[in-house]
This record gives C-alpha cells, structure tokens and sequence, in this order.
C-alpha cells in the first residue's frame, strides 16, 4: 500500500514538473544598472518593465519570461551582459542599458549576433544611428537641447548661460555641445564652459570659475547623482540663479540628496507620470500606486514602454524570430503605450519634450516643448 | 582671475586637504606600525556616513550625537577587522595581509550594496554648516569654514594622543621595532588593537565631515576618497603623521587648482592625482617627510 503511495506521488510529480518543463516560454533579457553610479534608472526601469509583465504577461501563447543582467553602470559589464543574454540565457529580444554611453557598447554586439535591444532611456543619438537592431524609447539629444535652448531663451528669459557637463558621459557632452550650438543660435551667449567626471564629488573649482562669470542660467545636462551635488555647491557658493537639468535628474534621488537646494530648477522629461495618455498607462499608473503607493517614476514607465514594444512586435511578427522580431519593431506604427503613443522611425520614436520643476520636492508639469528639427 | 577667486579657490582646496589629511592619517597610523596597507580603511570610512545616517534617521538623535556614536561604532569595527582579519595573519607575508585587506574592503562594500541598496542617499546637514561667512569679501561656506578647523582640532588631540600619551609612545615603539617592545613588556597585540581603534575613528570623523560637505552616500562611496587619501600619505611619507597631514593639503590644493587654472584638463584630475603617487614612488618613495625606508612595499 505504501509503495503504491509512493509511485502514485511520484508519479504526480513527474507529470507535474514535466508541465512546467513543458509550458512554452519566451525569453526577454534586461541588462540594467542595478548597482553603480546610475543604480537608481536600471531598477526603476526594472520595476516598470515588471509592472508591464503583470499587465502583459503573454504573447502569441508564450508566457514571457525576464532574465535579468546587472551591468553595474558600467560599460565593459554591460557588452559582457549582451553576450551572457545571447549566447547562454538564449533570449529573443533585450531590454538594454539605461545610459547612452552603456548602449553604446551594447549595441555592435547586437548587430553582429541580430538580437534586438531596446533602451528604455539612453538619448544619445549615435545610440541608433546606421544600426538596424538596436532601438529606443524616447526622444533624442539634440532634440531635448534644442527645446531646452528654446524654454530657456524664451520662457526663463536668459540671456547669458555656463554649462557644466560630465566628459565622461556621452549622453551629458552631447547634450551640452547641442544645448549650447541651439542656444547661441537663438541669440543668447555661453560665457562659461567647465567640466567634471562621474563620480566626482567636488565641483568648487568649476562652479567658483562660472559664478565668476555670473550667468543668468546653469546649465546641468548630467545624471542625478552628480546634479544633486552640483546644484547644492553651487548655492553654498552663492549661486542664486536659475538651474535647467535635463532628463538625466527626473529621479526621486534628486530631492533625496539635493534637498532643499534643487527647490525650483528646471528639467527637461520624457512624459508627465501625473496623468495618463493611454488605456494601458491609466492600467499601469492604477498597478503602479497599488504596488508601490507612490507617485509613478518616468523611467519606470519608459521601461514598461521598451517591454511593449518588444511584446506588440513579436505578436505581430508572430514567430520567435530575433531577426523578424527586429524587423517588426521598426515597423512599429501608432502603438499605445505608457507614456503615449509612439510610432517607431529608424530605431527611434518622436515625443514632445515636457519641462518641469522642482516645487515642494516634487515635479510639477510646466510646459510641453516642441521645436522644429 | 582676481585674487578673490584665488583665495575662494585655495579655500576649496584647503577644505578638501583637510579631509584628505584626516583619511591620510589612518593608512599611516596602520601602515607605520604593521607595515600593512590597510584598504579596508575606506569602506570604515563609509560606515562611519552609515551609522551617522541611520542614527539620525531611525533613532532621530541629535547631529553631534550621532557622529559620536557613529565614529565609536567606526573603532568597534576596525579593531574587529584588526582582530578577524589581520591578527590571525600577523606572521604570514605581506602579500598575504594585503591580499586580505583588500578582501575585508570587498566584503564590507557588498554587504552594503546588499544591505541598504546602491542608491545614493542625503545626509542631513546641521545648521552650523549651513552657515555663509564672510573673509575680506570672499564668501565662505560653514563646511569650508568649520571642516578644516575641526580637522585642524582633531589633529591635535591625535598629535597629543600619539606624543604624549602611554599608549602613543608605545605605538610609536611598535613601529620602530615590535620585536623588541615586545621583549619590554608592552602587550603589542593591544596597542595595536588601539591604533586601529584610533585610525577607524579618524575615518568615521572624516566620514562623518565628508558629508557634510558632499551630501550624498553610497556603499562605494570611500573608494576614491581612500585612494586620494593613500595619495597623500604616500606623498606625505607613509608612516609620518604630520606628513600624511601635509600630504593630505598637497593633493587637495593640486586637484582644486589643476581644474581652477587649467578647465580643459578637468577630465585628468583623478590621473594627475595618481600620476602624482607614481613619480613619488619612484623619485622619492619616502614622501615629503618620511624618513628612508630600508623596504619597500
């Protein structure tokens, strides 16, 4: 009697692993910065892109299945990540880094081994360009500096204007040489141009230099960590006028450290997470409060939108085809996602730029940008 | 540039020396007497924030309290590095001890990472920093003000400790010849389970300063303020504590003007900073002050 138990649970056993076994799944991977300098984008955008998952969990029958890489901002990991996704964890389609500089890596090894990936965030735009299977999910550089240049000319009147950027970030270089060629040609002047590094945590050379030259607007195109820091030197040092980051700051993290120094700057941002555009972003919001109860992150949301597209393009290539898969996500047209609709052009989508600022530690929506390309 | 700019410009950098002096000291202190670099002396650093953080935070003590506490839990966990780590391997070869002190830096980073997560987070200021001072015109932050004048305080207790005190002639006759001392009747192991006691402290301070100036902390936050700090006490002379001090000034003074007068050159800070350990190592590996080695590491 107790053997034929024994068999019988076995048995059960058996049939019942070999279900799970059995059950179709596809692989997406995410290579993310869950540690390093810019920790705080991978894991928000990890948060979103499994939010998306709950809200999205199947496509063509397949259950979706996340394989996590941690880059550790870093872009040696991050091209090493691509290669462990690829070859070992054998997934169809990446969600890659957040950072340009880290997508810039990622990206040649995904042309070689025609794997798609998709940053939720990196704004660089070499990130994409003359490359068939490597995508984004937001607007471009020159873009947001040349709406940047435009609110600050126009709407916070500035007429003179330092910038301080971070060499070794591609994405912070370019933003200022954009923000800068936009911003003379719009009549304004640069009269101060000084540099950092990530990871620096002493800018009192720089800022004493530009605050010598007392501009009217400073000019921060760099990632949280190191604005929050900028931002608050420069009030110790005197500075009291007006501050414009960029989509790099749209961060929590910002206030955390930045206290009540970062209290009115501006910023350049992808979406305003205060209202929804769409039925899956209202969807998503609704998830996003009743999970985490608090005020939806925009990276979160860009990468929820980077796991949607990915999704819609396997449906519609309907096979598990990297190389279809590829394909069908440049064909993207009019796909609603989180934060809009987007419809994809060249590995790239179009979205106006939306400006906030800093009141009572939170980011109030100012104005939606758009300017002539 | 004027001569206000200047002087705002040495301030920044006398401010940053003066904690660079105050790391520095701790790898001299450890390196004079066991001859050890200890690399864990950074991440202690970065407990020090930590615990200040969380006292302030969770326990919502005042802000001096909470950087003694946290500088008295800083020594806790140096003479328990000293014992657990170091103390077993007193006899093994250097490379040994080396090898373990980067392991205890690894594992104390990684535990934070896993413990209170890699984001960055604001450490409170107290008032006394918030405060703007003005010196014949030129504008002075509380940090920039208070920070080198606590070190400077700090110090002389620490050149009193090490002088004047029992326990400080006994470490310096630990670093001269521990063999010896021994023979004395010193217990070595003790004294020097108080020198760690002693550097951690100095590094939970500096932590805790460190801070206030750049209020910002994470688990790998001691990485480059420690290897500046080694910088200097090589520079310095390791092993010399009024060298480590000096060095400490150099350093901090050389990265503010390096990116004062030269902007361009701003993305070689760091390297100018170890291009300066490299010549000194080979020119004049005896630092500023140190006297002659007959090894070296």
């Amino acid at each position: 009697m107790k053997k034929l138990l024994v068999c019988v649970v076995m048995g059960f056993l058996v049939c019942f692993t070999g279900l799970v076994w059995g059950q179709d799944v596809v692989r997406i991977g995410a290579n993310l910065e869950m540690t390093g300098a810019v920790a705080a984008y991978g894991q928000m955008i990890w948060e979103g892109v499994q939010l998306a998952r709950e809200l999205v969990p199947e496509v063509l029958g397949y259950k979706v299945e996340l394989v996590l890489v941690d880059n550790k901002s870093d872009r040696v990991e991050a091209a090493n990540a691509t290669t462990r996704l690829i070859d070992k964890e054998k997934v169809v389609a990446i969600i890659g880094p957040a950072i340009s500089g880290s997508m810039l890596a990622v990206g040649p090894i995904c042309e070689e081994k025609q794997v798609p990936v998709i940053s939720a965030t990196a704004t660089n735009p070499l990130v994409t360009q003359g490359k068939k299977f490597v995508f984004r999910a937001c607007f471009l550089d020159p873009y947001q500096a040349k709406a940047a240049a435009a609110f600050a000319r126009n709407e916070l009147q500035a007429q003179t204007v330092a910038i301080l950027s971070d060499i070794a970030q591609d994405y912070c270089v370019a933003l200022g040489n954009f923000f800068k060629e936009a911003f003379i040609e719009l009549g304004g002047s640069v009269v101060a141009e000084q540099y950092c590094r990530t990871g620096d945590q002493d800018f009192s050379a720089q800022l004493t230099t530009i605050l010598n030259a007392n501009p009217d607007l400073l000019y921060i195109p760099n990632y949280y960590t190191e604005t929050a820091l900028i931002v608050r030197q420069a009030r110790d040092l005197g500075y009291e006028g007006k501050v414009l980051g960029a989509d790099g700051i749209d961060v929590p993290e910002l206030v955390d450290v930045g206290g009540e120094a970062v209290e009115g700057i501006y910023f350049t941002s992808h979406a305003d997470t205060t209202k929804a555009l769409t039925e899956i972003g209202q969807k998503y919001f609704d998830l996003y409060w009743e999970k985490y109860n608090k005020e939806p992150a925009v990276f979160g949301a860009l990468g929820a939108d980077a796991y949607l597209i990915i999704i819609d393009a396997i449906r519609r290539a309907g096979v598990l085809d990297p190389v279809k898969i590829a394909q069908a996500m440049e064909d993207t047209e009019n796909l609603d996602v989180v934060a809009g609709t987007v419809t994809v052009t060249n590995g790239d989508v179009a979205k106006p730029v939306i400006v906030k600022r800093v009141e009572g530690g939170k980011y109030q929506f100012v104005k939606a940008v758009t300017v002539e390309e | 540039m004027d001569w206000t700019t200047l002087f705002q410009q040495f301030m920044n950098g006398f401010s940053l020396g003066s904690l660079y002096a105050l790391l520095a000291i701790g790898y001299t202190l450890v390196y004079g007497i066991l001859g050890l670099i200890n690399f864990a002396h950074s991440d202690v650093f970065m407990l020090g924030t930590y615990f200040a953080f969380f006292m302030m935070g969770i326990f919502l003590l005042p802000w001096w309290l909470s950087v003694v506490i946290g500088v008295s839990l800083c020594a806790l966990v140096g003479m328990t590095i000293e014992r657990v780590a170091y103390r077993p391997l007193r006899s093994a070869p250097r490379i040994s001890a080396l090898i373990t002190a980067v392991g205890v830096s690894f594992f104390i980073q990684n535990l934070g990472l896993i413990t209170v997560g890699a984001r960055p987070k604001g450490f409170p200021r107290p008032e006394l920093m918030k405060n703007v001072y003005f010196i014949a015109g030129v504008r002075i932050q509380g940090v920039t003000f208070w920070v080198p004048l606590f070190s400077i305080a700090i110090l002389l207790v620490l050149f009193y400790l090490v002088y004047r005190t029992k326990v400080g002639i006994a470490m310096r006759a630990v670093s001269k010849d521990m063999e010896t001392t021994r023979l004395m009747g010193v217990n070595v192991d003790q004294v020097i389970l108080y020198t760690f006691a002693l550097g951690s402290a100095l590094a939970g301070i500096g932590g805790a300063l460190w801070a206030c100036k750049y209020p910002q902390i994470n688990p790998l936050m001691g990485t480059f303020p420690g290897w500046k700090a080694f910088t200097a006490a090589v520079v310095g002379g390791i092993g010399n504590v009024i060298g480590a001090m000096i060095g400490g000034f150099i350093i901090g003074l050389a990265e503010i003007m390096i990116v004062a007068f030269f902007p361009n050159l701003t993305g070689y800070r760091d390297a100018f900073v170890f291009a300066l350990l490299i010549i000194f190592l080979l020119v004049k590996p005896s630092g500023v002050m140190g006297e002659a080695l007959k090894e070296k590491v």
